[in-house]
Formats: C-alpha cells, structure tokens, sequence
C-alpha cells in the first residue's frame, strides 16, 4: 500500500515524461487537407498560366468569385451542417424555390425591399423545419432534408415551370453594379457578398460558442449532450444557416441572371457537399474550415475556367475532374484520421 | 464500522430501483464524506452500476431518498447532477476528441468577451488547471493527440473545474496501464486532499485498496455493509462479493473431489509458454491436455475471458509460444483455430454467438459449414441427421429444428451453441459462462455434458465466475487475479473453495 500524499519528484518527472511520449501525432495534421487543396489550386492556376494567354489576368481570379458566389454561399451553409455531422440535400431544391418565389413576386409589383427578406426568411424557416425534425424525431438528416427537397423543388414547379424574367429597378441596378477592384479590375456585388458569408462564417466558428458546440456535435453529440451543451438548438441552427445560405445564393442568382427558374440549382447540393470534401470538411463532422470550403469551391470553378481557356474540351471533364479528385480527397481524408487515432 | 468526523456530503438511504421483473436496487444506503476515496464493490449485476446512474440522474427512484450537504435533493438529469455538484467521469471517455484539451475543459463555460471567444485566456486557464493536477499538456493540441489515460484525466479536470463537490469515476483504470493508473491515482489523492469526496468503482482488488478509505459491497441489489478497507481483508471482501458462505461452499466440495479424482496423465494437447498480451493478460503459461477438463476461476474482469480469447485466436498475443500437439502454432484468427480443432463458445451468447432469427438447425449447423467453406454446402438430408442427433443428446427443448433459436430460453440457446461447436468435433473446446443466466436444471445438464465430453477424451477450458462450478468440474484449475495468472492447482484433496479464494483474494502463492 502506498502513502497518502507524498508524491515523489521522481514520480512527477516520469509522469511528465509519459504525456509526451502518448502523443501520437503533430497537431496540424488537421491542416494536411486544406493545404493539399490549397497547393492543388497553386498547381492549377500554374498550369493555367503556362498553357494559355491571359490566364495571368487579375481578372481570372475574381471571376471566380462572380461565376461561383452562387456555389460559394450554398457551401458555407454546407460546411455548418457537415460539421455537425449532418447532410443538407434540400439546397438546391431551396434555390430553386427562392429564385422562382422571388422573380414571381417581383413581376407581381411586390417591393423589392420586402420581396428580399421574405424569400430569405423563408429559406431559414425551411431550413429550421428540417433541423426540428432531425433532431426531435431522430430522423436521418440525408431523409428529413430529401423530404425538403422535394417539397421545395415541387412548390418552386408549382409556382412557374417556366424562366420568369425580372423587371425590378432595385435589382437590376445590383446586377449592373460594378465595384472596382484596383485600377483595371471590376467585380460584382454578388462576389462580395459571397466573400463576406465566406469571411463571417468563418469568424463565427472560430470565435463563438455556437461555432464551437458545432464542432463538438460534429466530434461526438452524445459526448456534448452529457457536458451539457445546447445540442438541440446548434443543431437546428446549422440547418437554419444552410437554409438561409441557400436562399441567399438563390438571390444572387437572381441579381446575376435577373431571372428565375424552378430547375436552376439542381444538383448544387451535390456541387457544394463536393466543394466541402474537397475542401478537407470531414464528412464524419467535426473537422474542417470554412476556408476549406472555398478553396473547394475555386477548384471547382477553376477547373470550369480552364475548360474554357482550352476551349475545345467537353465540359463534361468538370465532372470527370471532380470525381477523380473527391476520391483522392476522400482516401486521403481517411489516411490522415487514420494516423491520428 | 469507524466514521470520519465530519457530515457526509453526500447521503442516500433507502434507495430502491425496479424495472420490469427486477429488483436492481432494494433498500440500498450508501455514504460519502468529503475528503475521501470511496470504492463500490460487488460482482456484475450487484447493481453498482445502477446505482451510480441513479447518484447522476440517469434513472429516477422508486423508493428511498438522497441528500447532498444535508437537503434533500431530486436529481432530475445528468445536467441536474452536474449543477447540484455531482460529477461523473465515464469508463468510455465523454469529451470530443476532435476539440483541443482546452476546449474540452471549456466547452459550454469559455471566457469571452462581447460574444467572442477568448482563447489566448482558456488556454491559460486550461493550464493552470490541468499543472494542479500534475499533468503537464499541450493544451492547443486535440484531444485525440493523448492517451485514453490523459483523456480520462481531462474530463476529471474538466468535472472538478466545474463543480468540486462529489467526483464518480466509474471503472476510470479498466483500460489503462500500470503506470497510468498512478497518474491517475495521483490525481485522485490531490483532489482528496481538496477535499472532494471520490465514489470509485473498479474490479482490481489491488487498487481497490491502494487507493480507497472505505468501500460499500453491494449484492444482488442489496447492500451488503459499508467497511474501512484497511480493516476488511481481501478474502472477506471476496465472500461478501461473492456471497457464499465457507462452509456452505464446503459441503459442495466433497461432491467435487469424488467426481474430478481422475489425474491428467495424458499427453498434453494444447501448451501455452509466456503467452501474453499487452493490456489484457500478463504472460501465463498453461498446459491443457487431451481429455483434462481445466476451469479458469477469477473474479469479473480479471482477464478470463481475455486469456481465452488469446487460445482460441480470437486476439493475438504479443508475445510467448503456443504449442499444439508439441509442434509450435500461430493462431492467426478464430479460423486458423477451428481448422486446428479448437472450438470457442463465447460468453455472449446473444451478441456473439445465438443468432436469434435463425433456426436451430441453422445455428447449429453454422460453424461445421464455416470450416468447410461456403462453396460445399452441406446436403440438407445431412444436415437433418446431425442436429436432429444433437437435439436429441443434448435435450434441446423445444425439439423443433425450425424454430427460431430466439424463442428458445436461455440455457436452450446455450445448449445450441455448444452442439455448433460439438459436432465440428473439436479437440479443445473452450467455454466461456456457459451456464450464466440460465436455470438451475439447464446448468447441471451442461456440467454434466462437459464431463461425458472430458471423459470421451476432449480437452476443455471452462471459464466460470462460479467456484463450485469450477471445482466440480475441472481436473486442474488456473487461478486469475487482475489480469494474471496467480496460480495454477490440481485439483486434487487440498483444494476447496476457501483455497481458491484466498489466491483470487491475495494473488499469493501460498
């Protein structure tokens, strides 16, 4: 038996000793995807330089951002939910519904200023819906947000089949509106106010306790439940976010396209789950940025570009591209959890 | 019984727990003053674990009452125990391994300002806290970066940081390593002297009284006393936990020796030397020869099962030779073992070994079909011949093929599962509890078919938390205690149940 209190000095040093030696392994594996993502892009965008005219244009980069803020503003809402553990398939279907909703109402005489915090309210609301169902009744997210999608797509083609132009003042002075960047670049609002969800989300995981209850959900729900964290709202607010990410981006289709259309965003759900993988978001939940996410989305949008550079390749190959890299993505994803188990 | 001076921080009198057909908890008492280590003590379904979940709000009660601090208090929920000062640390560690050490310490309570999260100051409080409880870590690193020993540690942090009053670490060292276990003991004796009152359950006797002042015996749901460790020997522990009278244990024995008289002068069949595996038994050796019956006696979680599993293939040692039939074997998996002839009757039955919605000629048919392939079906005539031949010579009832074994009792299933083993004609069969659970008729079947079998020269290893079983059936005995083997008797005169005690309750070879 051995005595009360007396621990020995030698004990401690050994003590301490043992806790460096159980560490597995270095802390920024968790950055290992992200930066592969990242020097893929760095390649991409050499490759692009080297092989054709003018891909060193500024130009080429922000237009990322316009050609892609639809994508990137659904994938934010995305990453929330993937953090968590979670899938949002309705997204889409949530766009489609917005842009569909948004240009009817618009062609009716409603104002504009109504017309916008309406259909993003109703995206957040949808989204609210289907979190209270993940959680309350305990049903697959990848079916309550089915379901979602479903409904919302059906509503969108029960409104207009058809692509319904949009007359608004307000909306058409946002789709011409030009915001310069330095002397000869331009861009658009839509890649701004992409860039901004991109940057607040961002700040809201890093710095908030919604933003980190997320990750712990994502890391074990029943772990947060039993260290007593507000598990049933995070996770319906996750759903709400994405909901209102979606309507958001089916705005700036509206102000980008000045249009609406019940099949625009069909398979973006798709687009923007593939951008957080790629991206290094841990489908499992629990890992991965928002950073992440938007490079997932550039690689996207640069493959896209230098299809279009090439000009006489099928556009067929963006997916082809895509699919090869969610596989390497996903085998490497696995590779690095893996290692830190 | 002494008692400290001063109030228990923590009182339940009384306290009774039903569910459907059970009495978990029947007028059970139990005490905590601050200050002190505390151990709850019984075997498996004693009803410790039923009690720890009503201390922490899991269960509600059915009777009886619990005062903290002297108030009587309801404890509606793990968040209610947590709020009223009572604090749980889990076996399986229930933090987010994906989080920094410091966000998991944190979570829910971190240090902001204006909304936004002050990591630079949890970081520093993190510190501060764990270096108190002499650890030494990288706070920013993740959770999953350290051992499951360190995890452990951190939630104990992490619970004391939040409320100080009553700590439960429920079978905190289960999975941990020697030298782990004195990190954690370390740990344990600075929050004493804070002053918080510790409720520790773990089945290592040796530790059970390295670190606790007191400990509570539960059996059967019922409370058996409330002890000083240092003035209860070990062996009176073990009686109290186990239950059984000596001299009731005595008058069985005799019955014992006439019927296992019968020396091992056989040729040895299956030979294990310094075989081991890190975490789940020191090196042992042990020779089972052919038609030797050899029971494996210890208390739960002292590595019988573990030792089992490592014969049969099930895990593979890290270390020492096994040896079948004098020539040297790997026994890569459970297949490479059935191939070899030895036969594993898991202890699980339900979720290892019955698969309910099959047929009693399917179960039964299962692992014989397994040896041979999937390719070379075994013709059904065949089929028919041989369970209705095992139905019959084990008295399986109901005496119907096609009935779902899920609808068979329990000592039924059991005997289904020893006749998939039997008639793959196994020369070592290993049975693990294979009369747990079952009826008192049942059970004297199974013994006595376990000695027909030894008789017909098959070599047995029987595992039982029963002594009597043990000492009825076996020829030799290997005695286990906190995971290694102490001591291997023939049983012969000089062993009785008080013998085998002694050695589970000492480990010494006396």
């Amino acid at each position: 038996m051995t005595t009360i209190d007396a621990t020995p000095p030698a004990a401690d040093q050994k003590g301490a000793a043992l806790n460096r030696r159980r560490r597995v392994y270095r802390p920024n594996t968790k950055y290992i995807p992200i930066l592969a993502t990242l020097a893929l892009l760095v390649v991409m965008y050499i490759s692009g330089l080297v092989n054709y005219e003018n891909f060193d244009q500024p130009s080429v980069i922000v237009n990322l951002f316009r050609d892609n803020a639809v994508l990137l503003a659904v994938a934010v809402g995305m990453t929330f939910v993937i953090l968590t553990g979670g899938i949002d398939l309705s997204v889409g279907a949530v766009i489609s519904l917005t842009t569909t909703l948004a240009a009817t109402l618009l062609q009716g005489g409603w104002p504009p200023l109504l017309v916008l915090p309406l259909v993003l309210l109703l995206g957040a609301l949808l989204g609210a819906g289907m979190g209270a169902v993940i959680h309350y009744f305990k049903v697959e997210p990848f079916i309550a947000t089915l379901a979602g999608l479903f409904l919302a797509r059906g509503l969108a083609l029960f409104i207009n089949q058809n692509s319904i132009p949009i007359r608004d003042k307000l909306w058409i002075a946002l789709s011409d509106l030009r915001i310069p960047l330095g002397e000869t670049t331009k861009t658009t609002l839509t890649a701004i106010v992409a860039l901004a969800v991109v940057l607040i989300a961002a700040g809201v995981l890093a710095w908030t306790r919604f933003g980190r209850n997320v990750y712990a959900i994502g890391g074990s729900a029943d772990s947060a439940l039993l260290m007593g964290l507000p598990v049933a709202r995070t996770r319906i607010a996750v759903y709400t976010i994405s909901g209102f990410c979606a309507a958001l981006g089916g705005v700036l289709y509206t102000i980008n396209s000045t249009s609406g259309h019940a099949l625009q965003g069909t398979g973006t759900e798709l687009d923007a789950i593939a951008s957080c993988v790629i991206g290094g978001v841990l489908l499992t939940g629990g890992a991965g940025y928002v950073f992440g996410s938007l490079l997932g989305v550039m690689v996207f949008g640069l493959i896209t570009t230098i299809i279009n550079f090439q000009g006489d390749l099928n556009a067929a190959w963006t997916r082809i591209v895509v699919g090869i890299l969610l596989f390497g993505f996903i085998v490497l994803q696995r590779l690095v959890t893996r290692r830190a188990r | 019984m002494g008692e400290p001076a001063t109030n228990p921080v923590l009182e339940m009198t009384g306290i009774r727990k039903v569910f459907p057909g059970v009495v978990a908890l029947d007028g059970v008492d139990f005490r905590l003053f601050p200050g002190e280590v505390h151990a709850l003590m019984g075997e498996n379904g004693a009803g410790k674990s039923t009690l720890i979940k009503v201390l922490t709000g899991v269960y509600g009660i059915d009777g009886g009452d619990i005062r903290l601090g002297g108030e009587e208090v309801r404890i509606a929920g793990p968040l209610a125990a947590q709020k009223a000062g009572i604090s749980t640390v889990y076996q399986e560690v229930n933090l987010c391994t994906n989080l920094t050490v410091a966000e998991n310490i944190f979570i829910g309570r971190e240090p902001r300002t204006f909304g936004k999260i002050r990591w630079g100051a949890m970081r520093k409080r993190a510190a501060e806290l764990l270096q108190r409880l002499d650890l030494d870590l990288d706070v920013s690193a993740p959770l999953s970066t350290y051992s499951l020993a360190i995890q452990q540690m951190v939630a104990i942090a992490r619970a004391v940081d939040i409320s100080a009053q009553v700590l439960v670490l429920d079978e905190p060292t289960s999975s941990l390593d020697a030298s782990e276990v004195e990190q954690l003991f370390r740990v344990m004796r600075r929050l004493k002297a804070d002053g918080v009152a510790i409720l520790f359950v773990s089945h290592f006797l040796d530790q059970v009284y390295e670190i606790s002042d007191r400990l509570t015996v539960l059996r059967n749901g019922q409370l058996i006393g409330e002890y000083r460790t240092a003035e209860l020997p070990q062996v009176q522990l073990v009686e109290k936990m186990i239950g059984k009278e000596l001299a009731t244990l005595e008058s069985l024995e005799d019955k014992a020796q006439q019927s296992r008289t019968k020396s091992a002068a056989a040729d040895p069949l299956l030979r294990a030397e310094g075989v081991g595996r890190t975490g789940a038994i020191a090196p042992f050796d042990l020779t089972i020869h052919k038609g030797e019956v050899v029971g494996l006696a210890g208390l739960l979680g002292s590595g019988r099962t573990e030792l089992a599993r490592l014969l049969f293939g099930a895990d593979r040692p890290d270390q020492g030779e096994l040896s079948l039939d004098g020539k040297p074997v790997t026994l890569r998996d459970p297949q490479v073992a059935m191939k070899r002839g030895i036969a594993f009757s898991s202890e699980n039955r339900r979720t290892e070994g019955i698969i309910g919605d099959l047929s009693v000629r399917e179960n039964i048919i299962l692992a014989l079909q397994a040896t041979r392939g999937w390719t070379r079906p075994i013709p059904r005539r065949k089929q028919d011949e041989i369970v209705d031949k095992y139905i019959k010579a084990l008295q399986i009832r109901p005496a119907d093929p096609e009935r779902p074994v899920r609808n068979l009792s329990g000592g039924n299933q059991q005997k289904v599962l020893l006749a998939r083993w039997l008639i793959t004609e196994p020369r070592l069969l290993i049975i693990d509890e294979p009369t747990r659970g079952i009826d008192v008729g049942a059970k004297a079947e199974i013994q006595k078919l376990v000695a027909e079998l030894s008789d017909g020269g098959m070599a047995v290893l029987f595992v039982s938390a029963e002594l009597e079983e043990v000492l009825r059936l076996s020829h030799k005995i290997a005695v286990l205690r906190d995971r290694r083997l102490v001591e291997e008797l023939d049983n012969t005169a000089g062993v009785d149940a008080d013998r085998i005690m002694q050695t589970i309750a000492s480990g010494a070879t006396s």
